[in-house]
C-alpha cells in the first residue's frame, strides 16, 4: 500500500474514473496549467489532455450549469469549486436544478455530477475563503453531501460518489490535504452503498464523540491526550452527511449514554443539530446519562489572524474540555 | 432550406395544436379542474413550431417556464402534457413535474425550467456532451428576454463562444418580463449586440414570421454542423394572455394587445400566406378539424387517466 496525502488520493481517484469512463471529464478554475489550487489535479492535463480536463472561466455558475447539463446528456461531469465559499455563485445549478431535475421530471432522468470543493478554515484565507457550508446542501433533498477527512476515505468515497447517479456535494476540507497514511488502491466498489455509512474509528464506552471533515483528525488528537486517559471513547466519522447515518449513532449512545457532536460549520440548523435531535427524538433517549453537547464552530465570520481563528473552529483542548464536561456532570 | 409543402402545412398544423392545446388548459383552469398555475405562449407559437422543425429528434432542446409550445413542437404527446398538467401517472413527469418542468428525453427535450435563465447554463452542458461525443446535432436553449440580464446568461454565452460548442441560442423576446417592459430592463437597448460581444454571430428577427423562424434555424443549423461554434436568434414576438394566471395586465394596453392579435398574428399571417400561395381553404380546415379532435380525445384521456401515485417522494428525490 503506498502511503499518500488525501491530495494524491483524490488525484488517485480521479485518474481511476477518467481511466475507466471515457464520459467522465474534469472542469474548474486553474484545474489545468495550475494543476488546481491545492495542487489535487496537477499533471492531469498532461496525463489526459485538455478535452477532458477542461480549465474554464471564473464563471461558477456556467460551471455547474455545464455539469448537470453534460451529466443528462450521458457524460459524467466532476466539477470544481475552487474555494467551497464560491458555490455560492452556483447556487441555482446545484440547488434549483441539479438536485430537482431527477424528482421534477418524473425519475427520467439522472444528474450523475460530483461538485468538488476545498472548504473549512484553518489556513488564515479569512471569511471568504474558510467556510463550511455542508450543512446548507444537506437540507436540499436530491443532494448527497459528502465530507471525506483523510486519504483512505476520501478515495473509496469519491470512487461511490463516481458510480452513484445522483449529484454529489464533495467538501474537501483544506487542512485534509496535507494528511498523508498507506492507501489501499482498491478498484471501483460494485454500488454507492459508502455513502450514507458512517464509520466507527475506535470503539469506546464511556462516550460517543461524533464528527467528520477535518474535525474527525482534531478530535482523534484530544483522544491521545493523557487528561482521557481514564475514559474510553467511542469516535464516529460520520463521512456523508446526506443521508446520514443516523443509525449507527443511535445504537452508539444507546451504548455509552453519553454524546458530543463536533464540527468546524457553526451549529445553527446545522449537521450538529440533526445529530443530536435524531438521538434524543429516539429509542437512545432512555439510556442517555447526562446531556449531549454539541461542540461547533463560533457563529461568526472567519477571522484572519491565527489567535482569532482559533477561537471560531473547536480546538484540541476545547473536545478534550467538552468530553470531560459531558462525561463528567452526571 | 426551402420548405416544401408538407412541411408548410406541418408548421400551420403545429401552431394550430400548440394555441388549441393551451386554449384547453385556459378553459379547464376557468373550469377549475387545473390544479397550479401556467405560463401561456398563445401569440408565439411560431417561435417553437419554426425552430423545432429545423431540428432532427436527436438535437436537443432547453425549455423555459413558457414552454408547451416547445414542447409540442419536439414531438412530445397532447395527451401524455394534458395528464401531466392535470396531475396524473401518464403524464410526462407522473404528475410531479405540470406545466413549468415537462422533460420529454426520447424526443431530445431536456425539460422545461422554472428558473428564468436556468436552462442557459444547462444547453452549455449539452452542447458540450454532443461536441464530446462528436454527434452531428445541435443543442437549441429557448429563453426570453428576461433571461439576458441573468448571470448565467452572460456567463454561458461566454463558455459556449470560447469552446465553441454547437449550440443554437434562441431568445424569444415577448418585450416584458413579467410585468416590466424589456426596453425598461436591458441596458443598450439591444439584445443581440450582447451576444455579438461574446464573439457569437446573431440575427434579429421577426418571430411571428413561422417561415423565417424556421429558415434562420434551419440555416444555423447548418452552419454549425459545419464550421462549429454557437449562433444567437432574437426572434421578436408577443404574449396575448398575461405572464401568468394572475396578471391583471396592468403594465400594458388593450390598444397594443389588439395591435399583435389583429395585425401581427403568426397564425392568421401564415394561414393567409398559404391561401394566397394557392393552398386550398378545405385542406386548411381539414387540419383545424383533426387539430380539435386531437385536443378533444387527449384532454378526454387525460382526465380518465388515473392520479399519479403516491409513492415514497422522499425516495423518489434520488436516483
Amino acid at each position: 500500500m503506498p502511503e499518500m496525502s488525501t491530495g494524491q488520493a483524490i488525484k488517485k481517484a480521479l485518474s481511476l474514473c477518467l481511466d475507466n469512463y471515457e464520459e467522465a471529464f474534469l472542469a474548474g478554475e486553474d484545474i489545468g496549467i495550475y494543476g488546481g489550487a491545492f495542487g489535487v489535479t496537477d499533471g492531469l492535463l498532461e496525463q489526459y489532455g485538455e478535452n477532458r480536463i477542461k480549465d474554464t472561466p471564473i464563471s461558477e455558475d456556467v460551471i455547474a450549469g455545464l455539469g448537470v447539463g453534460a451529466a443528462i446528456t450521458g457524460m459524467r461531469p466532476i466539477v470544481e469549486m475552487q474555494f467551497s465559499d464560491f458555490i455560492v455563485n452556483a447556487m441555482d445549478p446545484i440547488v434549483n436544478q441539479a438536485a430537482k431535475l431527477h424528482f421534477m421530471y418524473g425519475g427520467s432522468v439522472d444528474v450523475p455530477l460530483i461538485v468538488r470543493g476545498a472548504s473549512g478554515g484553518g489556513t488564515g484565507a479569512a471569511a471568504q475563503h474558510s467556510q463550511s457550508l455542508e450543512s446548507w446542501f444537506c437540507h436540499v433533498p436530491g443532494l448527497k453531501v459528502v465530507t471525506p477527512s483523510g486519504p483512505q476515505n476520501a478515495y473509496d468515497l469519491l470512487l461511490a460518489s463516481f458510480i452513484d447517479r445522483n449529484p454529489i456535494i464533495f467538501m474537501e476540507h483544506k487542512l485534509i490535504y496535507k494528511i498523508k497514511e498507506d492507501v489501499q488502491i482498491n478498484d471501483f466498489p460494485k454500488d454507492s452503498s459508502l455513502l450514507g455509512k458512517g464509520k466507527i474509528i475506535s470503539e469506546g464506552s464511556d462516550i460517543t464523540v461524533v464528527s467528520y471533515s477535518n474535525m474527525i483528525n482534531t478530535a482523534k488528537e484530544a483522544m491521545n491526550d493523557k487528561k482521557l486517559e481514564k475514559y474510553s471513547v467511542e469516535l464516529i466519522d460520520l463521512m456523508t452527511l446526506s443521508p446520514l447515518d443516523i443509525d449507527l449513532v443511535i445504537s452508539s449512545v444507546s451504548k455509552t449514554g453519553r454524546l458530543l457532536m463536533c464540527q468546524e460549520a457553526s451549529g445553527d440548523s446545522s449537521v450538529g443539530s440533526t445529530v443530536i435531535t435524531e438521538v434524543v427524538s429516539s429509542e437512545a433517549f432512555k439510556k442517555i446519562k447526562t446531556p449531549p453537547k454539541l461542540l461547533s464552530g463560533l457563529h461568526s465570520p472567519m477571522p484572519s489572524a491565527k489567535h482569532l481563528e482559533n477561537k471560531v473552529i473547536p480546538q484540541k483542548d476545547d473536545i478534550i474540555n467538552s468530553i470531560l464536561k459531558v462525561i463528567e456532570n452526571e | 432550406m426551402t420548405l416544401d409543402k408538407n412541411k408548410k402545412l406541418e408548421l400551420f398544423r403545429m401552431m394550430l395544436l400548440i394555441r388549441m392545446f393551451e386554449e384547453a388548459l385556459e378553459e379547464m383552469f376557468s373550469r377549475g379542474i387545473l390544479h397550479g398555475t401556467m405560463h401561456l405562449s398563445i401569440g408565439q407559437e411560431a417561435t417553437a413550431a419554426g425552430a423545432c422543425l429545423a431540428l432532427t429528434k436527436e438535437d436537443l432542446i432547453t425549455s423555459t417556464h413558457r414552454g408547451h409550445g416547445h414542447c409540442l413542437a419536439k414531438g412530445a404527446d397532447t395527451f401524455r402534457m394534458f395528464a401531466e398538467l392535470l396531475g396524473r401517472e401518464d403524464g410526462y413527469c407522473r404528475g410531479r413535474g405540470g406545466s413549468m418542468h415537462i422533460a420529454d428525453l426520447s424526443n431530445g427535450n431536456l425539460g422545461a425550467n422554472g428558473v428564468v435563465a436556468g436552462s442557459l447554463t444547462i444547453a452549455v452542458g449539452a452542447g458540450h456532451s454532443l461536441k464530446m461525443q462528436k454527434k452531428d446535432n445541435v443543442t437549441l436553449c429557448f429563453f426570453g428576454d428576461g433571461a439576458v440580464n441573468e448571470g448565467s446568461f452572460h456567463e454561458a454565452l461566454n463558455l459556449a463562444s470560447l469552446w465553441e460548442l454547437p449550440i443554437i441560442f434562441l431568445c424569444e423576446n415577448n418585450q416584458y418580463g413579467m410585468s416590466m417592459a424589456s426596453e425598461n430592463a436591458i441596458a443598450g437597448g439591444s439584445i443581440i449586440k450582447r451576444a455579438e460581444s461574446y464573439g457569437i454571430e446573431s440575427i434579429s428577427i421577426d418571430g411571428n414570421d413561422v417561415e423565417n423562424v424556421y429558415e434562420t434555424v434551419a440555416g444555423y443549423k447548418e452552419s454549425i454542423l459545419s464550421k462549429g461554434k454557437p449562433r444567437f436568434i432574437e426572434c421578436v414576438t408577443y404574449r396575448y394572455r398575461g405572464h401568468s394566471k394572475s396578471d391583471r395586465n396592468l403594465y400594458r394596453t388593450d390598444e397594443e394587445i389588439n395591435f399583435w392579435k389583429e395585425e401581427k398574428d403568426p397564425l392568421i399571417r401564415f394561414s393567409g400566406k398559404l391561401l394566397e400561395e394557392g393552398y386550398k381553404k378545405a385542406d386548411l380546415e381539414n387540419i383545424e378539424n383533426e387539430v380539435k379532435e386531437e385536443i378533444k380525445n387527449s384532454v378526454k384521456k387525460a382526465l380518465e387517466s388515473p392520479e399519479s401515485s403516491e409513492t415514497n417522494l422522499e425516495e423518489d428525490s434520488y436516483a
